[in-house]
């Protein structure tokens, strides 16, 4: 029996507990008789400290304890890498000793009674410190660049030869600023000991890594730490990784004995919890008159920090993207003195695409061919980079409906050509792709002898709507109406979930709720008449035999009109379009809300964010919200999203290919190549800025 | 979603209200209003620290305001943010803190009436002010137009901006700023949603003040 809800525009099932404040973030799990834990961050770049006047602090109003590399506890620290963490260098160990890596990096830690004592004693604390000077700039030529171990490089045919001997060619150099996640939600953990057992109510992406890391860093058994997590603020990666300041919250609730919550401040979200790594990138392409590509050569440099290897796919998109015999990828990193970098929405992908699809723009222009023609030459038949089969690959039909519905014929072609009033528009157009990939994780259905279904999985929610879309794979599996079925995440005793990132919940989650649905089903069967509750856990997997025979991966076109004042240099996206093929869409309306989103985060990509380091120390100098410009509801255009019906039988069971990702690639490029259309000039720099703009 | 499976661990066998009660009490001991016999539930007692808790501020505030609808006498630091007050103390947690540096709207609460961001003020200055937080909103279980709203119109995705948004909304409309789709947008931009749900929230908007 189905029900038909996979594929329905069902409203949020959380969202009562949203509207009416009932839904309770980590930092809202206040306990009894709790204390405070508050921060203190290293003001130098680089070097060691000196002194610590804790002793002053300890005294002061509602101050528990004080605790530093002086007096903090030896943590075990045993060797612990979960998927989420680089395979190459070892995590910070914080507050173990006296040297300081980078800025803001945690030097000590205050436990008061109130937040504001805390708060106060932090800022009261002394510190001296012997600095050098770090070395925090990507482009610095003292800056060690390294062959990263994960190895991305690609090669096919003879690159630089058939640049050499292409009819057309064009090089380009593109530098895209640092970004930091800035959830809504500042990370935030509540620690409680019970004897030996620890638990944590934590801001995570990935509660079982969280309870994993913990566990490992306090040398205790895993079993004795609960990591819970019901809702997120948002996160869009800077909440995979168990940062430093977990281990701090837990630390400080040993030590007083007490509960201890602890948030971290805005500022500090810009120090010790991740970003999107700077990236330097040149490419250069060859190509025959007619705009067939005979040559791409893609280079990346990635920011990482000195004592660990961050990699991402930042120049992988070029090998299956676009076709083309003669290719080559390299992709370096930057070891700077700043913390370790993060996955941000879009990893590796969101920059490289940047790169590449400004080069395609530009070659257009240059060979006075239509862009999206110039797609549609060199849309590949297969993953030329892997020779494998597209388990399937929509793009050329995402470019054809957008088209349409862009109306992209109403374009006048010529850059500068097109004018309203006095502001200049431009239309501009990119392809966006982000792998579909899938994880291990398990699930458990239970089925009340009250016709209720019970389903448990150690997921989470940071905003795409897990709860509402697997409470409906589960209801269309198992038969049932939507309010027969309760679905829970976000606790480590729950059966294992992979990271919530990567565009994989769904297939990987989603994919274990079906089988643990339909083994109960078969269970129930088997006992047809039973008071007991039936149970039944299911583990899922990628099939290998189809990761072996195809490349899977989401496709999609981005439009974006904008208008330019060419007297101030503002610069607004007036109507942007995204149209993408990621398998199927088990819910319409969040499937919608969460492309949206993610092009929205790509306007912020594109035009306004930015976090700049002082050169002198690394200090985040616009680490507020008013100083990192983020989209407002102003910034907001017009924006349609479409998603073209795709059936891809191969993927997963499910059919699905992830959105939360692809839906922020490609619309930077699309911005920066409407800005070229509009006026002429070719920006190889984000953010876009007002002075780009002078004399547009 | 936000029921009991999130809260049990640590709680043992204390039970939940008059755990957060208690809490409610330690905290205000600690601010120093009261210098009382220990008020440590006793399932945590045995970890307690030796030392007596330290009076957080040697001067204290005495400020009486109404939040949705009840009375609130207190005694507080007075340094203390009228968000503080209502995350810390009240155990209001619908009120979010994003930024604390008035900057992103996650904190925005009616204060007569007003839309303000609470990270910015100081809670010792509102003494008689009537206070309206999200969990005053709703009236005997049934949602306010705008709440309703915003679940029709995915007004929000991960939900942490909402609560600010709900409130500045309400506001907003009570201005006479949700006039038109742009004008909505101009007054409704203090108000940050990194998941980008704004195409939702000026429809939510949109309509709750055509039904007003
Ligand atoms: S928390 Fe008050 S404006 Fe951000
Ligand atoms: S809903 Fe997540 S920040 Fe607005």
């Amino acid at each position: 029996m189905t029900m038909n809800v996979i594929g329905k525009p069902v409203a949020r099932v959380d969202g009562r507990d949203k509207v009416t404040g009932r839904a309770l973030y980590a930092a809202e799990f206040n306990q009894s008789n709790q204390a405070y834990a508050v921060i203190v961050n290293a003001t130098v770049g680089l070097g060691r400290i000196t002194g610590i006047d804790q002793a002053a602090v300890a005294k002061m109003p509602g101050v528990l304890s004080v605790l530093s590399h002086l007096n903090a506890p030896k943590l075990a620290y045993r060797p612990h890498k979960g998927s989420i963490d680089p395979k190459t260098g070892e995590r910070l160990h914080v507050l173990q000793d006296e040297a300081v890596r980078f800025h803001g990096q945690p030097v000590a830690l205050i436990v008061a009674e109130t937040l504001d004592s805390a708060e106060r004693a932090a800022a009261a604390l002394r510190i001296t410190y012997e600095a050098q000077r770090p070395i925090i700039d990507i482009a610095d030529p003292d800056a060690r660049a390294i062959v990263p171990e994960s190895g991305r490089d690609h090669t096919r045919g003879d690159a630089e030869a058939a640049f050499a001997n292409a009819p057309v060619n064009l090089k380009a150099s593109y530098d895209i600023a640092r970004e930091n996640h800035n959830p809504m939600e500042p990370h935030a953990t509540v620690a409680v000991w019970k004897g030996d057992k620890l638990t944590l109510w934590s801001k995570s992406q990935y509660v079982v890594n969280e309870q994993a890391e913990i566990a490992a860093i306090f040398g205790i058994p895993l079993e004795n730490v609960q990591v819970i997590c019901p809702f997120i603020g948002g996160a869009f990666g800077t909440s995979l990784r168990t940062w430093s300041h977990v281990t701090l919250a837990a630390m400080a609730a040993r030590v007083t004995q007490r509960p201890v919550k602890l948030a971290l401040t805005r500022k500090q979200m810009f120090f010790t919890t991740g970003h999107r790594p700077r990236t330097l990138q040149h490419v250069a392409i060859g190509a025959t008159q007619d705009g067939k590509l005979t040559s791409l050569i893609h280079e990346g440099t990635g920011e990482t920090s000195r004592y660990e290897q961050f990699s991402e796919a930042l120049v992988a998109s070029s090998s299956y993207l676009v076709s083309c015999p003669n290719v080559t990828t390299r992709y370096r990193l930057a070891a700077l003195d700043t913390g370790t970098p993060v996955f941000m929405r879009g990893p590796g992908e969101a920059s490289g695409v940047f790169a590449l699809e400004s080069a395609l723009d530009e070659l257009s222009y240059k060979l006075n061919i239509d862009p999206i023609e110039l797609r549609r030459r060199n849309e590949p038949k297969l993953d030329e980079g892997v020779n494998k089969p597209f388990s399937s690959r929509s793009l050329i039909r995402c470019y054809d409906v957008g088209a349409e519905r862009f109306q992209w014929l109403n374009r006048m072609p010529q850059p500068r050509s097109m004018l309203d009033g006095r502001l200049r528009i431009g239309i501009g157009v990119a392809s966006a792709t982000y792998p579909a990939y899938q994880a291990q994780s398990s699930a458990r259905v239970r089925l009340l002898a009250s016709g209720i279904a019970e389903v448990e999985v150690a997921a989470s929610d940071m905003g795409p709507g897990t709860y509402t879309s697997m409470t409906q794979v589960a209801a269309e599996t198992l038969g049932l109406p939507i309010d027969k079925v309760r679905f829970s995440l976000g606790r480590s005793d729950f059966p294992p979930a992979p990271s919530h990132g990567g565009s994989w919940t769904m297939a990987s989650v989603g994919s274990a709720i079906r089988a643990a649905c339909i083994s109960v089903l078969e269970e129930a069967k088997k006992r047809p008449s039973t008071d007991r509750p039936l149970e039944a856990t299911a583990t899922t997997q990628r099939d290998a035999g189809v990761a072996g025979r195809f490349s899977m991966h989401a496709f999609g076109a981005v439009f974006a009109e904008v208008a330019i004042d060419p007297d101030v240099g503002t610069i607004r996206v007036r109507r942007a379009l995204g149209v993408y093929g990621a398998g199927r869409i088990i819910n319409p309306l969040l499937a919608t809300s969460q492309c949206t989103g993610g092009m929205i985060g790509g306007i912020g990509m594109a035009l306004m964010e930015r976090t700049v380091l002082d050169r002198r120390d690394g200090r985040p100098v616009n680490a507020h919200m008013a100083d990192y410009l983020m989209p407002v509801n102003l910034d907001t255009p017009k924006i349609e999203v479409q998603f073209v019906d795709e059936v891809d039988p191969h993927v997963n069971p499910l059919g699905v290919k992830g959105l939360g990702e692809i839906a922020l690639v490609g619309m930077a490029p699309a911005i920066a190549n409407a800005v070229f259309h509009a006026t002429g000039k070719r920006i190889r720099r984000l953010p876009i800025l007002l002075e780009d703009m002078l004399h547009a | 979603m936000s029921d009991d499976k999130y809260w049990d661990d640590a709680r043992g066998d204390v039970d939940i209200a008059s755990t957060r009660a208690l809490s409610r009490r330690s905290v205000l001991q600690l601010a120093g209003a009261v210098t009382a016999s220990t008020t440590i539930p006793e399932a945590f007692a045995n970890t307690t620290p030796a030392a007596a808790p330290t009076p957080a501020a040697a001067i204290a505030a005495k400020v009486s305001f109404s939040v949705n609808g009840v009375r609130h006498s207190l005694e507080l630091d007075p340094r203390q943010s009228l968000l503080d007050v209502m995350r810390e103390r009240l155990e209001l947690t619908g009120t979010k803190k994003g930024c604390n540096q008035g900057a992103c709207g996650a904190c925005t609460i009616l204060v007569n009436g007003k839309r303000i961001v609470s990270c910015l003020t100081l809670a010792a200055m509102h003494s008689g002010a009537e206070i309206t937080t999200i969990e005053g909103l709703a009236s005997n279980g049934d949602l306010h137009p705008v709440q309703e709203a915003f679940i029709k119109h995915e007004g929000f995705q991960c939900g942490y901006c909402t609560p600010g948004q709900i409130i500045s909304a309400v506001g907003c409309i009570a201005e006479g700023h949700a006039g038109s789709a742009e004008e909505i947008q101009f007054w409704m931009s203090g108000n940050i949603c990194r998941c980008g749900a704004y195409p939702g929230i000026c429809a939510a908007v949109a309509d709750a003040a055509g039904r007003n």
